[in-house]
């Protein structure tokens, strides 16, 4: 086995413990978007080319209700914005690579591969085969994605609802975001956006949901100016 | 509303979310307000996804003992606190979740 595969690898195992937890949540999307009316070519291929599994199920959802075209597309633009900061986050240890190793890292950047990715950069550094690790992680979560996803379309309502899998995707965020919370500010943002985000719930096509989380970003904001100047 | 049209849009914005700074890297100077405020877009939208999972039943704030979701949610908040670890936090809130409703 040559290092670039044996990085691979490393990618893989470090990010296997995600796709557990990755694994029902596709499913429950793909009997979801089958229900929400999509067909099962849309259903599977919305893994593909959108893959980004909360906006898929928003956007599965938005679909049921009719929503306007560029809503939906706002809303998964919306709920995707956070890959941004993981772009910034990784750009550093992905500078010297060439621009089609960057696209391709890019297009499987997920929160998963981000999580377990940035663990190993930080530990590790920038290493010459390092993104052969990177290249591990997100395509496991890919397969794993597309796979599910499939399974779900598959088994369409059999799946009963009393087993409540749609449950993994709060807890899935819960996972991610409460390491975040390190700070007073952070942990504003994430109150005060969870607040708006039920009270603005019944605003129609998820629009709560942009209000809360430019909220929540805001007060984030605003706290950290405060508790610099004190500084 | 064309589906197809939806979904390229909306993939291609999200490639290029994650693109964005990947390939900026080094090439653009972004506002230190601008970077400040990206650390915030995370724990925001992840909070604003999960606040209605947990409180709403139907759309309707449930603030009770029989809200299995909101105290298996609790819970998972608690664990993954404590934890650290992402499979862990997912396992115990299922399960948690499994027997609230099993058990009540």
């Amino acid at each position: 086995m040559n290092e670039q595969t044996k990085n691979f690898w490393a990618g893989v195992r470090a990010e296997a413990p995600l796709l557990i937890g990755v694994f029902p949540f596709g499913m429950i999307y793909g009997a979801l978007a089958l229900n929400a009316g999509l067909s099962r070519t849309a259903a599977q291929l919305m893994s593909s080319m959108v893959f980004a599994g909360s906006s898929q199920f928003i956007a599965a959802q938005l679909i049921h209700d009719s929503a306007p075209g560029f809503v939906i597309v706002l809303t998964i633009a919306v709920v995707n914005l956070r890959h941004m900061l993981y772009s910034a986050s990784l750009a550093p240890y992905v500078a010297s690579l060439s621009t089609r190793w960057k696209t391709l890292l890019s297009y499987l950047l997920t929160d998963e591969a981000y999580a377990a990715t940035v663990i190993h950069y930080e530990a590790e550094g920038v290493t010459p085969l390092g993104h052969w690790f990177f290249l591990g992680a997100g395509f496991s979560l890919w397969f794993t994605w597309q796979v599910s996803t499939a399974l779900g379309i598959f088994l369409g309502t059999a799946i009963p609802a009393s087993w409540s899998l749609d449950f993994a995707l709060p807890l899935t965020f819960i996972a991610m975001v409460v390491p975040v919370l390190k700070n007073r500010a952070a942990i504003a943002a994430a109150l005060s956006a969870g607040v708006v985000a039920l009270l603005a719930y019944s605003l129609p096509y998820k629009l709560g949901l942009i209000l809360a989380a430019l909220v929540g970003i805001i007060v984030g904001t605003i706290l950290e100016k405060t508790s610099d100047s004190h500084v | 509303m064309n589906i197809w049209l939806v979904m390229l849009v909306g993939g291609l914005i999200t490639f290029g979310i994650r693109f964005s700074l990947i390939y900026l890297f080094g090439k653009l100077h972004i506002p230190e307000t601008m970077r400040k405020a990206l650390h915030y877009v995370p724990p925001a939208v992840l909070s604003a996804i999960i606040f209605p999972e947990l409180f709403l039943s139907d759309g309707t704030l449930h603030l009770a003992f029989d809200n299995y979701r909101l105290l298996a949610g609790l819970m998972a908040v608690a664990v993954a606190w404590f934890s650290k670890n992402t499979l862990v936090t997912i396992i115990a809130g299922m399960i948690a979740l499994f027997l609230l409703q099993y058990l009540f």
